[in-house]
């Protein structure tokens, strides 16, 4: 039996074979992925893979005469060493609420930028930040110390010297 | 041979284009001639492809100064001048830490003009956020937004999000103290999902708050990498898109219609003026292709006298008072207020108080209470809510009248009173009394977040909407009431952390009782 011949048919309905449209989807699916990925690669860019920063870690030697409850700063950093008899530690003065650098004192650390509070061990007292002031890494290193600002330990962890 | 005599020869025909050439290119150049006739000033318009955005005629309605107040014609100005300054910045700008503060410091002092350039391009930037928010609040008060032109109303979001990149992304450029603190703040709150993330411990998985810092800086700080990109920003990126966005914003206009006006403008406006007369008085026998795919009905035809005056002169002219009228006010406050820069970034000290730029000190007195609430969710939620407004508010009343739909005039006076009273009410109880953490020290940072002064006013806000939606039975009202409020807590906000905090974020009646160092 062959197939049916005469079906009417309108001269707008489509064709049985679109090969126009093949082609049609073909450029529209093509051109659709290739944006995606693009757009993927566009992103991708932008987030650097290596952070060209200074190096974290730090060598510092402490003053002879540093109180046990007095914060040594050194120079271009924003951290802040202690010694007391138990050992030494290092605390972060980078304001966990939006990266202000906090000022240390008697009775702990001030932001100034949004009023956040922390007690001496970084304890959030008062203010807007979410979290303690970390604790960072120390190293003894021959009568100096290495300081690292990208490693924390939990609070209350001292060297002794 | 006899016919070279009668007409002259190539050499003299030469001469003599030669001779009228000059009259020649002007007719070519102003192919219209003098726009004195209408068929001459509307071709004026649709001759001329700068012009051409425009309508060849325009509605009475829309001339009149209290229709829009100029603002929308504002804000284009206002970009127009911190475009050609900005681009005779970059003749000298060098977008590097410490070099930058030092070529700032060239324009300031040492660059013929340079002083003016970049006080007018700092002070048009500040003007452009100002009428980008008065022409949005125009816009809703006159119940413009409706049906045809939400979508047009999403862009102009679009741009006013646009609008406040490109004044942020500007902030930093001059590398001072001012700009360092401000973008650490401002990065670090781009960071702040993390608060949540943290407090649901899942952060190590899933991190959308460290990602986006580390897309803006392109480094763990704000270093060369951050300063190059918010360059990038500023002069291409942002303002190819605010572009973008502007050549659709006013192309919508003339296809949603011209602007919004009352459905009885004709009957208000009374009779036109003597020397106008109707363009179409019959049906035209030929028809408008085009004209029939556009929204609305045909110009006007079957309306007698249509209250429609040429474009040239009387809308041009009108743009071009708003424009010198801009221009005046960005000179005057130029030649007035310096531009502020302070001392070089400095890393290690940050400023005391240190303060965003004065439209997103708002945003900076509610990330005191919390940086995610305050600066992301509630900030992402006003943003939200008035796109949603057109698709929400689908009434009819009112449409192109100030203040136009139930509740009028009275319900938006009321509103600015409620507005008014909540946000100084909450700021108030805070000063005075502090917040959770000052009462319960260990409280769980997630209340912190949840509960603070940023979601309690949005909070109070949004239910105020809600009783008027039922008070009036109509969104309208609720519409007119959210966005009142919404206006009067950021000019409360934005005041408080303008005048009223002092280092610390503390508050102070005034800078002079600030502590000395």
């Amino acid at each position: 039996m062959s197939a049916p011949t005469g079906i009417q048919r309108s001269r707008l309905d489509p064709e049985p074979v679109p090969r126009r449209d093949w082609l049609g989807l073909a450029s529209l699916w093509s051109a659709g992925v290739a944006l995606l990925f693009s757009l993927f690669g566009m992103i991708r860019l932008p987030k650097p893979a290596v952070v060209g920063s200074p190096s974290k870690r730090f060598r510092v030697s402490l003053p002879e005469a540093l109180a046990p409850s007095a914060a040594f700063v050194p120079p271009g950093r924003s951290v802040a060493i202690f010694r007391d008899p138990e050992g030494v530690y290092a605390i972060s003065l980078v304001c966990t609420h939006l990266g202000c650098v906090v000022k240390p004192g008697p009775e702990g650390f001030e932001c100034p930028c949004h009023g956040s509070r922390f007690g001496p061990d970084g304890h959030v007292t008062k203010g807007p930040a979410p979290k303690p002031l970390p604790w960072l890494k120390v190293i003894p290193a021959g009568g100096q110390w290495i300081v690292d600002e990208s490693a924390t330990v939990p609070p209350g962890t001292k060297v002794a010297v | 041979m006899s016919t070279a005599m009668q007409s002259p020869s190539a050499l003299e025909q030469f001469w003599q284009n030669l001779r009228q050439s000059p009259r020649r290119i002007l007719e070519a150049t102003f192919r219209t001639g003098k726009p004195v006739t209408d068929r001459a000033r509307s071709l004026f318009v649709f001759g001329n492809v700068f012009l051409h955005l425009h309508p060849v005629r325009v509605h009475r309605w829309t001339l009149r100064w209290t229709t829009t107040l100029g603002l929308g014609v504002a804000s284009a100005a206002a970009f127009l001048i911190t475009l050609v300054t900005g681009v005779l910045l970059m003749f000298y700008y060098k977008p590097y830490p410490d070099v930058a503060y030092q070529s700032i410091k060239d324009i300031h002092f040492v660059v013929p003009t340079g002083r003016l350039i970049r006080n007018l391009h700092r002070w048009a930037g500040n003007v452009m956020v100002v009428t980008v928010i008065l022409h949005m609040a125009r816009v809703l008060y006159t119940a413009a937004y409706r049906k045809p032109r939400e979508f047009n109303w999403l862009v102009g979001m679009g741009l006013l999000v646009v609008t406040l990149a490109l004044a942020f992304t500007g902030y930093l450029l001059p590398w001072d103290q001012l700009a360092y603190w401000a973008i650490t703040i401002a990065t670090n709150i781009a960071q702040s999902p993390r608060e949540l993330t943290d407090a649901l411990g899942i952060t190590e998985y899933f991190d959308p708050g460290g990602f986006m810092r580390l897309l803006l800086l392109g480094s763990d700080t704000v270093g060369p990498e951050a300063l190059i990109r918010f360059y990038v920003l500023h002069i291409m990126i942002l303002p190819l898109i605010l572009g973008i966005l502007l050549a659709v914003h006013f192309w919508r206009v003339r296809k949603d219609g011209g602007l919004a006006r009352p459905a009885d403008a004709d009957q208000r406006l009374g009779a036109p003026p003597g020397h106008l007369y109707p363009v179409f008085t019959q049906a035209p026998q030929k028809t408008y292709q085009l004209a029939a795919i556009v929204r609305g009905r045909t110009p006007a035809v079957g309306n007698g006298p249509e209250n429609t005056v040429p474009s040239m002169p009387h809308l041009f002219y009108a743009e071009l008072g708003v424009l010198m009228a801009v221009t005046l006010i960005c000179l005057v406050l130029s030649l007035l207020w310096d531009a502020p820069l302070k001392e070089l970034a400095n890393p290690l000290v940050p400023e005391n108080p240190a303060k965003a730029p004065w439209y997103f000190l708002g945003v900076q007195e509610l990330v005191s209470f919390s940086a995610f609430m305050g600066g992301v969710v509630v900030p992402l939620l006003t943003i939200v809510g008035l796109g949603l407004v057109p698709f929400l508010d689908r009434e009819e009343q009112g449409t192109g009248e100030w203040f136009g739909g139930p509740g009028g005039g009275r319900l938006a006076l009321y509103s600015m009173l409620f507005g008014l009273a909540a946000a100084l009410a909450v700021e108030a109880f805070v000063i005075r009394f502090g917040w959770i953490r000052e009462w319960f020290p260990n409280v769980p940072q997630l209340l912190v977040i949840l509960v603070n002064p940023a979601s309690l006013l949005t909070l109070i806000y949004a239910l105020y909407s809600i009783f008027i939606i039922r008070r009036f039975n109509s969104v309208r009202a609720g519409a007119v009431a959210l966005f009142t409020c919404f206006l009067c807590g950021f000019v409360v906000t934005t005041a408080i952390g303008t005048y009223f905090r002092g280092p610390n974020w503390f508050f102070y009646w005034s800078p002079a009782d600030w502590p000395k160092h």
